[in-house]
């Protein structure tokens, strides 16, 4: 039976110290600590402490709709669809629906949308038409934070935005890998 | 002057030597009758001392002396003529040739041409053989004609070189791919230097936060900007055998994509750039900028046109490094090494390792490693033999602690690689048509292909020109919080040593750090003035069971603390990383690699404790003076918010098995 020494004395190249009453097997290495833990050694709630957040914070990554009420155009979570060739019509298609007061949201936008959807179609290659709801954030370890345009037809993208709009997608976590 | 002078210079030594000649004779012979000796050293020519006493000898002496300053002198004065004939030859080629650019310059429609015409033809003639000037002039007389006026046209520069006339037909088949580069924009809005990752970021964020935002890219690659981490990971799992054409990758969630960011209509080409009503991204390939004048807000591109900007972003990241026993090695070694990069160095080395039967990886970094276990797979199938060698311990000895590197240099053995750690490469040579590696310790090894995974070197050319400052600790551009050098000019990705407001100054070379940080340099150009404040991460797989994560400073020579879970029977990585999907896992490799672990160099453990160092999954953090700096989440994914968040905070905590909880490294 390996006795326990006084915290802090832990430096012997593996050396292994069993903590009884957690279960938890602690071993040093040189400068490495190591920690085995089980599942139980992991049920009670963490006492560390996070700092809060600042739902103000200047630094941070927005969502799609900026403190002020502005669209955040470079939002993560268009994907490319305001940067590509038909960003300007999609900027105010978008625009419209958004700041849109009427009983049927974006109803008198109609003409923006349709000037987007030609647009679009003359690029097939970047916005194919197909029926597919996620825009394509999430989808490659490889990009977490760059995305090409391949959003697809008008509604089910504003259906997916106007979702995160009300969610408030907040510091860019739901758009990590 | 320069004929009097290179007379003298000629007759210098003859004359010195048949003056003294003449003179030892004249003293010999005597002169009886008191002719006075002034008069001999100029009588170079004639027969010094007159007759006279002394016999045979003197006729002897006599003429020799005459015949040695008549030979001489008919020798200078042949050699003197020749110079000089050249020289008249010479003079009249150089004055011809500004007169045929005066011709041409006369022909075109610019306004201030002349004064610029002049300069480039200067410049202009050493570059091109001499073979076709006419032929040049005719061509080029009218392709000015037909190029449209450039409104506000000042220094233009790009028409005349760009003709595509005889002498240039290589030239302009080099650079082609839609870049007959007539109309070349002058000036650009946003200029980003370099189409990597960082610049396509950059490029995004423009033109998302500045309606009709005219960017322009100028890269030295043929291609337009495409993701690296593919090239050393999915690409090589490809089942499709025109994977090196079509460069398509699957991606976790089993959708294909190109590495390409963008297909090409996603772009406009540079002619269109400055007419686009709505502007657009243009990237102009094949070309490097060679200087940059801060001063004038413009840049020079190798083929001497200019393009004025108004906000620049320097995104060159780098070239690999070689190592200088490589680079001393000679012809035959460098034919048979791969410095690895590009899409080139991937497609070559493809070929490469379809082709030979052994190559050996120098580097144990996340390179390194990635492509030895790229080709180890590959080894399965075909035989080939693949090498491994790095000076440290274990692979990623420079990232993971000792334990975790003995760790994950033993999984990757498992992959087919013959791993040898502690190898210092001390000559290569190439005997028989296959390499022979000689290592400081003695050991030999006989390979057929090198791939030199050691490093990259932060491309900072641009710098002396410039103007701007160069990171001695950490190399590339020093720019500020906001990743600005200059008033105007931003620098991002690899090639940015940066100010981290929470980790310090630093330089990152990771995919993701280039995305976040091209798209901070966009909003920072377009007005935003934000610091570099969302922490970027990476990650590395490196076959079925060595997963991880990362984020913030994750240095092997920091302590660290480890927290992993206790391996349980249903605890595979392949099991976790199929669920929450993260890359490409080997059908073929089974769970019995994954519990048969062979125990890491630490002196071996009581046998109650043995499945303890099967390092199935956890958290590593990584400490400077106490607070956590850095998170590797190793088999556990879809946790980096948490992770990013504990590196923000940036505060000390007493127990970090508490900070572990929070990321639940139990569950999927």
């Amino acid at each position: 039976m390996t006795p326990t020494l006084p915290g802090g004395l832990l430096h012997q190249i593996g050396f292994h110290i069993f903590i009884w009453e957690e279960m938890t097997t602690v071993r040093q290495e040189g400068k490495d600590k190591i920690i085995f833990v089980t599942k139980e050694d992991h049920a009670t709630p963490s006492n560390a402490e996070l700092v809060e957040e600042n739902p103000d914070d200047p630094y941070e990554e927005r969502g799609l709709i900026l403190p002020n009420g502005d669209i955040n155009w470079n939002c993560l979570c268009l994907g490319g669809m305001a940067s590509g060739p038909c960003g300007t019509e999609f900027k105010e298609a978008f625009s419209c629906f958004h700041y849109s007061k009427e009983e049927v949201k974006g109803s008198e936008c109609l003409d923006q949308f349709r000037t987007m959807q030609e647009c679009m179609q003359r690029y097939p290659e970047l916005y194919p038409q197909e029926e597919d709801d996620v825009p394509e954030e999430n989808t490659s370890k490889a990009e977490p934070t760059t995305e090409d345009a391949t959003a697809t037809d008008s509604k089910s993208i504003f259906d997916s935005v106007q979702a995160s709009d009300s969610t408030q997608a907040s510091v860019g976590s739901p758009l990590e890998s | 002057m320069l004929k009097c002078r290179s007379v003298w210079r000629k007759l210098a030594p003859f004359a010195g030597a048949s003056a003294t000649l003449c003179r030892q004779n004249v003293r010999r012979t005597g002169l009886n009758n008191g002719r006075t000796p002034a008069h001999v050293p100029a009588a170079h020519m004639a027969t010094g001392p007159a007759g006279g006493g002394g016999g045979g000898q003197n006729h002897f002496y006599v003429l020799l002396v005459g015949g040695t300053c008549l030979g001489g002198a008919i020798y200078a004065y042949r050699t003197v003529k020749g110079d000089q004939r050249r020289y008249q030859e010479r003079i009249a080629e150089i004055s011809s040739r500004p007169h045929r650019r005066a011709k041409e310059a006369t022909t075109s429609i610019r306004t201030e041409a002349p004064a610029v015409a002049e300069a480039e033809a200067q410049v202009k003639p050493p570059s091109r053989e001499p073979s076709g000037p006419a032929p040049d002039a005719e061509s080029a007389a009218p392709s000015e004609t037909t190029q449209p006026p450039q409104a506000d046209g000042p220094v233009f520069g790009g028409a005349a070189e760009e003709a595509p006339a005889e002498p240039q037909v290589e030239e302009a088949a080099r650079r082609d791919s839609a870049q007959p580069s007539l109309t070349l924009p002058w000036h650009a809005p946003y200029l980003l230097i370099g189409g990597g990752t960082a610049s396509f970021a950059a490029a995004r964020s423009i033109r998302a936060r500045d309606p009709g935002a005219r960017v322009l890219i100028v890269t030295d690659e043929p291609d337009l900007p495409y993701m690296r981490p593919p090239l050393s990971k999915e690409l090589w799992f490809s089942d499709d055998p025109a994977v090196t054409d079509t460069l398509r990758f699957k991606q976790w969630n089993g959708k294909e994509r190109s590495i390409y960011f963008q297909p090409p209509s996603f772009y406009i080409s540079p002619e269109e750039l400055s007419k686009a009503e709505n502007g657009g991204v243009a990237v102009l390939t094949s070309k490097k900028v060679v200087h940059m004048d801060v001063r004038g807000n413009k840049v020079k591109l190798d083929d001497d046109t200019e393009i004025s900007y108004d906000k620049c972003l320097i995104a060159t990241g780098g070239v690999p490094r070689n190592l200088q026993v490589l680079d001393r090695a000679g012809e035959e070694v460098k034919n048979r090494t791969t410095l690895f990069r590009k899409i080139e160095d991937f497609r070559s080395l493809d070929k490469v390792s379809r082709n030979t039967k052994s190559i050996t990886v120098i580097g144990g970094g996340f390179l390194g490693s990635e492509l030895a276990c790229a080709l180890g797979r590959r080894s399965h199938d075909s035989g080939l033999e693949v090498i491994q060698m790095f000076p440290e311990k274990g692979n990623m000895g420079k990232v993971l602690p000792e334990y975790l590197s003995n760790w994950t240099t033993e999984k990757v053995k498992t992959e087919g690689v013959k791993v040898l750690s502690e190898a210092l490469v001390k000559s290569v040579t190439c005997k028989d048509d296959q390499l022979e590696i000689k290592l400081k310790d003695g050991r030999l090894v006989k390979t057929d292909h090198i791939v030199a995974a050691v490093g990259l070197e932060p491309n900072v050319d641009l710098a002396k020109s410039a103007g701007l400052e160069v990171d001695s600790d950490f190399g590339g551009y020093r720019v500020n919080a906001e990743l600005q050098a200059r008033s105007n000019i931003w620098v991002a990705g690899d090639a940015a040593c940066f100010y981290d407001i929470r980790l310090g100054r630093r330089r990152a070379e990771h995919h993701d750090h280039a995305v976040v940080s091209g798209r901070l340099a966009g909003e920072n150009m377009t007005g935003a003035d934000k610091p570099y404040w969302h922490q970027s991460m990476f990650w590395s797989d490196l076959g079925p069971d060595v997963g991880y994560e990362a984020i913030g400073i994750v240095d092997s020579s920091l302590p660290t603390v480890g927290v992993f879970a206790k391996a349980t029977a249903k605890d595979t990585p392949k099991a976790v990383t199929e669920k929450s999907g993260t890359g490409i896992r080997s059908e073929s490799e089974t769970e019995d690699v994954a519990s048969s672990a062979a125990a890491p160099s630490a002196p071996a453990p009581a046998p109650a404790v043995a499945r303890e160092d099967d390092y199935g999954k956890g958290v590593i953090f990584y400490l400077r003076d106490k607070v956590v700096v850095g998170i590797i989440l190793w088999n556990v994914f879809n946790r980096m918010p948490i992770a990013r968040k504990i590196i923000k905070d940036g505060e000390e905590h007493a127990d970090l098995n508490e900070v572990a909880k929070l990321f639940n490294i139990h569950e999927d």
